[in-house]
């Protein structure tokens, strides 16, 4: 097995994708010649053809319009939004149109692809290179939203979401492309979407999250362990579907729960987990369920202690736990 | 034979598919006033251009992506009127969406006509995406998006435009300009004077032609998908025409177009026009056009009887379909 960073994973999953079925493409902004702003898709253009890794125009809701229509008339795209930020203009596209295609169509068509974008911040990125916009697709029955959190489960679930005959919005969190490094197998290997990973056992609380604050959450549980304190860290990586038997598992388990996402608090996926450990595993809580969250705040501020403000770390999530496994 | 492929025998066919399409509309209308369904959205005055159209690709092979004034076209394409009547009356047997959707929101896997949502030109980059997968897999069939006036002043109808012009793509857009979106004039979208103007602008042969009559529209639709067939990409094409009914039986014309101007255009009702021209051209007897009409009305009161009797979706399915896969 070789070790590689979480972008060098996606590639190669994309690469493997492209190599196996030859209905894959790949198309966004600069995804080819240049091989992407992040250089995700670097040399898969020089690999598989202009026709197979393709530059579009910058039109977001064609990228996603036009993937639509491909996908019907037998290829499996994978579009790229260049930021999530950007993904807006093509929302109708992706959520009355390809999320709403199979049931509307009373399972006469459907839409098979997986849109590819970055997000998140803590890159400097300001206002709009920086936002998660997860829990706006998390909302549509139809959707698929997967947010990995290590290089094997970022090529894992890749495979998953090209096998999955409906739209995968997949997200790939920006800080993590070159931050995290780990063994990932050579072979094509399917991790299946709505099953949570539990990344860290643990007694005394549970930190569940997604995407880059899985990192962060083990990196707290490893402080606190040296206090004596004991996290237990639930990994979603699909957040719709999502592993509510996972949640209830560990919630009932420890006791106490904490929800960890750099979205904003309110209406952010984090309650939507709240509200189910509500429903199924109130009489086992022997707390309030915590949220850690960005703050309702427009947008995260692009100079450093505005940025820093806003995002959610791991010195942050070791306190809230702290505080928590205390009460 | 002509150089179009047009021949006495489909010129026939057309003025058979525009009478039906016509008489199944009127009945349509009928059983809406009788509170016996919600809503009518008609092809009313746009049967030459749809159906003018249709007959000039592979139906059935090619793609159409269609939008709500299109009943003409999709008859055209092979839906049935029973098809239509089931979609009307919102019946588990309706094949356009088993009942989920409202009338005119077709589609079929069968016939290749794309699934369509309401919000307008979305369907527009859909087609540019069919065809951009037959360039790819070069199946050989071209896709056609069919949209109203309105709808060009979308930001999607320039961005498909533009993908498709910039990958030459086998696609066809197909503007069906009848002067209105619901009340509002063309003069009110846009100061160009003409949809197919704005071809240009993307590098593509934008071609304007007389929407009323079904040989001229089915001779710039054959050029265009030969041309889309030949790999050199797509085509702007605007039929002028004009719809004889409200938008939908929701709304009121008289609120924003006189009755005289109605009754200006009705003077050339393509139907009727149609059926003169077949006739004078010895293409279309008396007889035959008599027998038609006896054929149209049984298959009328067929669909109607077929459609009211059948069943209405079972409400236990209202979960079903909505993921595949390894989620279904």
């Amino acid at each position: 097995m070789a070790v590689k960073t979480f972008l060098e994973a996606i590639r190669e999953g994309l690469r493997q994708e492209l190599a196996r079925d030859p209905r894959v493409i790949i198309y966004g902004e600069d995804v080819g010649v240049r091989g992407g702003v992040f250089r995700v898709t670097d040399g898969l253009q020089a690999e598989f053809g202009a026709d197979r890794v393709m530059d579009s125009p910058l039109a977001e809701a064609a990228i996603v319009g036009t993937a639509i229509g491909a996908a019907v008339n037998g290829l499996r795209p994978i579009p790229e939004i260049q930021f999530a930020d950007f993904i807006f203009p093509a929302i109708n596209q992706i959520v009355q149109e390809a999320a709403r295609m199979r049931y509307r169509s009373n399972n006469d068509f459907e839409v098979p692809i997986v849109i590819r974008a970055p997000f998140g911040g803590g890159v400097r990125g300001g206002l709009y290179h920086s936002q998660s916009v997860e829990a706006f697709f998390a909302h549509v029955p139809g959707m698929c939203v997967v947010i990995p959190s290590t290089p094997y489960d970022a090529k894992g679930l890749l495979a998953a979401a090209v096998d999955q005959p409906d739209p995968v919005l997949f997200l790939e969190h920006k800080a993590l492309y070159r931050s995290v490094r780990a063994e990932v197998p050579e072979e094509r290997y399917v991790i299946p979407l709505g099953k949570a990973d539990r990344k860290r056992e643990g007694r005394d609380v549970t930190v569940i999250g997604y995407g880059l604050m899985v990192g962060f959450a083990l990196s707290a549980a490893q402080t606190l362990a040296e206090e004596g304190i004991s996290l237990e860290v639930i990994d979603l990586r699909s957040i719709r579907p999502f592993d509510r038997e996972a949640i209830l598992e560990s919630a009932r388990k420890t006791g106490k729960v904490m929800i960890v996402h750099e979205d904003n608090k309110t209406g952010g996926f984090g309650a939507e987990i709240s509200a189910v450990i509500a429903e199924e595993a109130l009489f086992y809580l022997d707390a309030p369920i915590v949220r850690l969250t960005g703050p309702d705040v427009p947008a995260m501020g692009f100079s450093p202690p505005l940025e820093h403000a806003f995002m959610v770390t791991a010195e942050k999530i070791a306190e809230a736990a702290r505080e928590l496994a205390r009460f | 034979m002509p150089e179009s492929g047009l021949t006495p025998e489909l010129m026939k066919e057309m003025y058979y598919v525009m009478a039906l399409s016509r008489a199944l509309d009127d009945r349509l209308w009928v059983l809406n006033r009788q509170g016996r369904a919600p809503t009518v959205y008609s092809s009313n005055g746009h049967e030459a251009t749809q159906v003018g159209s249709a007959f000039a690709l592979r139906r059935g092979e090619d793609w159409i992506v269609p939008y709500y004034r299109d009943m003409a076209l999709v008859l055209a394409w092979g839906m049935t009127a029973r098809e239509v009547m089931l979609h009307f009356f919102a019946k588990a047997e309706d094949p356009n969406s088993g009942g989920r959707q409202m009338m005119a929101h077709w589609g079929s896997g069968r016939l290749h006509v794309l699934s369509t949502g309401a919000v307008v030109a979305t369907q527009d980059a859909h087609a540019a995406g069919l065809a951009l997968a037959s360039k790819i897999l070069k199946d050989g069939r071209v896709s056609v998006c069919y949209f109203g006036d309105g709808s060009t002043s979308q930001g999607e109808f320039h961005e498909a435009l533009n993908f498709a012009a910039v990958h030459k793509l086998p696609v066809i857009f197909f503007n069906e300009n009848n002067g209105y979106a619901i009340s509002v004039p063309l003069s009110k979208q846009t100061v160009v004077q003409d949809i197919s103007a704005r071809a240009a602008a993307y590098g593509i042969p934008g071609i304007m032609v007389d929407g009323s009559d079904p040989v001229k529209v089915y001779e710039v639709t054959k050029a265009a998908a030969d041309r889309a067939r030949r790999g050199e990409g797509p085509t702007l094409i605007e039929a002028k025409t004009y719809r004889f009914v409200p938008h939908s039986s929701e709304d009121d014309d008289r609120a924003y177009r006189s009755r005289e101007e109605v009754q200006e255009h009705k003077k050339h009702d393509p139907v009727i026009t149609f059926a003169e021209r077949l006739l004078k051209d010895k293409i279309l007897t008396e007889a035959d056009k008599k027998a038609m009409a006896a054929k149209i009305k049984q298959v009328v009161d067929d669909a109607t009887t077929y459609a009211d009797k059948a069943a209405l979706p079972d409400p236990s399915t209202l979960g079903q379909y909505v993921y595949g896969g390894a989620l279904a």
